[in-house]
């Protein structure tokens, strides 16, 4: 299906929670979805015959500064052979967005980087940690306006 | 073996516990207390291939669950790239994500960047960027294959591996000057333009490598005792390995016949006439460590097919004509996989119109890869973890950025 075709499905399918889409014009078209649909968009794109996204390639955090984080999701099909690019914002004071690791496994530990860098709260994630950072680590670094702290655990961070 | 041994009281045994009651034996009087155990492998297991830590469940021999503990080795490698004044600045970096394979990262970063700026390199840039890509798939199986000897018990593999491996990085070095980390795939172009006697030294490499293959499969592959160790261990069903978004030789090694120069060619691939290997279950069942292994060795086979052709028809011509004076690519973002050694090496830059990117998310292999682990190692004994680890071939470099 061409990126046109999947986002006719999809708004015929979830209406309002399919928001914008850029398909032409630029290298990897994008379509941006209610956080609160997230898993069901998922479901349906894994198992619908006519998607068949079996392979989530990537899952990233995102900071679109204003107090805007999101989520990206990046979906191909090994069986039709296309792509499609998700995209999701979230208030950085509320940043709730549906889990779908029940839907890609892979998700996992995508989820659990994109907490631990931007502090996005997957709802539903079995497990959700840091992953790269330590335990104790404050704060989201990958923040634009995260701040290094000076110390941790009493030993300075900047050198 | 630095192995340390807690009887577990609480934490993500308690879950674990829950569900089990002490059985009681009869005539016994009263009840055996069977009690699972955590056994924290690594930071420093030789086998975890860096710094990796392994909490292992286990119920005497049996693993009952593994939880990967990653991050040591972290270095804010995607803060940094978003701090960086340009983005040829970020190539070094990129370099030591898979430090074993460096050309094929940077060849994945040049071509994400270069697609954002819309810009064409030219031919003998990706005829040359091609077979150090190849190259590098060589020199980090060989190390793979020969560390997976090692963990194993085969000590004599590894020296023959780390001695065909000079000779790649021999040619690398006369072309780069350096043997590990290159700098050399520079967005646009290429550092340095390759010795007038590349062709006459790749061709001979081809020429001596090839019967070192079947030595390596006489020694090591075909071998009763590794046979034994790694058949039949550690299965990794298609469908599991794609759900949890496996790639390489992972993936084929469970039978899936996907490889990002075929199915999704970037650069100039598809001019070539090569093979996907794939695992076929010969001496246990699809989708074991052996096959995983084996997948490997004949990833070398056809990386020389591919070099061959490509020395044969490097065109001449201008390394560095397309190099950008400056650059700073339109608002936009792109996703760009390539095939390396450990399977799909995803990059996704995002640009706001300036000179440094606003986001650089790198989608690891390793990474995902070593995400599959609990799930292959549930049910197996604690020795074949380490057959599991070793045929998933991971590099913290990368996993932990």
């Amino acid at each position: 299906m061409i990126p046109q075709e999947i986002y006719d499905t999809l708004k015929g399918t979830f209406g309002e929670a399919i928001l914008e889409s850029k398909l032409d014009g630029v290298l990897d078209p994008w379509i941006t979805i209610a956080p609160e649909r997230v898993k069901d968009i998922a479901r349906f794109l894994r198992d619908d015959e006519r998607m068949q996204f079996d392979a989530l390639m990537l899952l990233t955090g995102m900071d679109y500064t204003k107090g805007r984080l999101g989520v990206v999701y990046h979906l191909h099909s090994m069986k039709w052979n296309h792509k499609i690019v998700l995209k999701t914002v979230v208030a950085a004071e509320q940043p709730h967005v549906q889990s779908v690791e029940a839907i890609w496994k892979t998700a996992n530990w995508h989820e659990r980087e994109a907490f631990d860098m931007y502090g996005v709260l997957f709802d539903g994630h079995p497990d959700l940690r840091r992953i790269l950072m330590p335990d104790d680590w404050e704060g989201f670094p990958l923040r634009k306006d995260y701040q290094v702290p000076e110390f941790y655990n009493g030993m300075k961070v900047p050198y | 073996m630095d192995v340390t041994v807690a009887v577990h009281k609480e934490g993500v045994l308690a879950d674990v516990d829950a569900g089990r009651k002490p059985a009681a034996i009869p005539g016994l009087g009263r009840a055996l207390r069977a009690e699972e155990m955590v056994i924290n492998m690594g930071p420093q297991h030789p086998s975890t291939h860096g710094v990796l830590r392994l909490e292992l469940i286990v119920d005497g021999e049996i693993v009952v669950d593994v939880v990967p503990h990653i991050g040591y080795l972290h270095r804010c490698f995607e803060k940094h790239c978003e701090h960086m004044s340009n983005y040829q600045q970020v190539v070094p970096y990129v370099d030591r994500l898979d430090y074993v394979a460096a050309m094929s990262n940077e060849f994945g970063y040049a071509i994400a960047v270069e697609k954002l700026l819309k810009i064409q390199v030219p031919e003998r840039v990706e005829y040359i960027r091609v077979i150090m890509a190849e190259f590098s798939r060589i020199v980090s199986h060989l190390i793979a294959l020969g560390t997976y000897g090692l963990d194993m018990g085969a000590f004599t593999p590894f020296l023959y591996c780390m001695r065909d491996r000079e000779h790649v990085l021999d040619i690398i070095e006369e072309t780069c000057g350096a043997r590990l980390l290159y700098n050399y795939m520079w967005v646009g172009g290429l550092s340095h333009d390759v010795k007038p006697n590349f062709q006459d030294k790749t061709r001979a490499f081809c020429k001596y490598f090839r019967p070192k293959i079947a030595e390596l499969n006489a020694l090591l592959s075909y071998n009763k005792i590794f046979i034994e160790r790694t058949a039949g261990v550690g299965i990794l069903p298609p469908e599991v390995a794609i759900n949890y978004g496996a790639s390489g030789p992972v993936l084929r090694g469970s039978g899936v016949k996907w490889d990002l120069r075929k199915n999704d060619p970037y650069s100039i691939y598809n001019r070539f006439a090569f093979e996907i290997p794939v695992g076929k279950g010969i001496k246990g069942e699809v989708g074991d460590c052996w096959d995983r292994y084996m997948v490997r060795v004949h990833e070398m086979e056809q990386s020389v097919n591919i070099i061959e052709q490509a020395v044969e028809k490097l065109p001449a011509g201008d390394v560095q004509s397309a190099i950008p004076k400056r650059i700073r690519p339109e608002a936009g973002e792109v996703y760009v996989r390539t095939e390396t050694p450990k399977g799909e090496l995803g990059f996704y830059v995002v640009s706001d119109g300036t000179q440094s990117p606003y986001r650089v998310k790198v989608r690891p292999p390793c990474f995902v890869n070593l995400s599959t682990v609990p799930a292959i190692c549930r049910g197996s004994m604690i020795a074949d973890v380490v057959a599991i680890l070793g045929s998933i071939d991971i590099v913290l470099g990368e996993i932990d950025r």
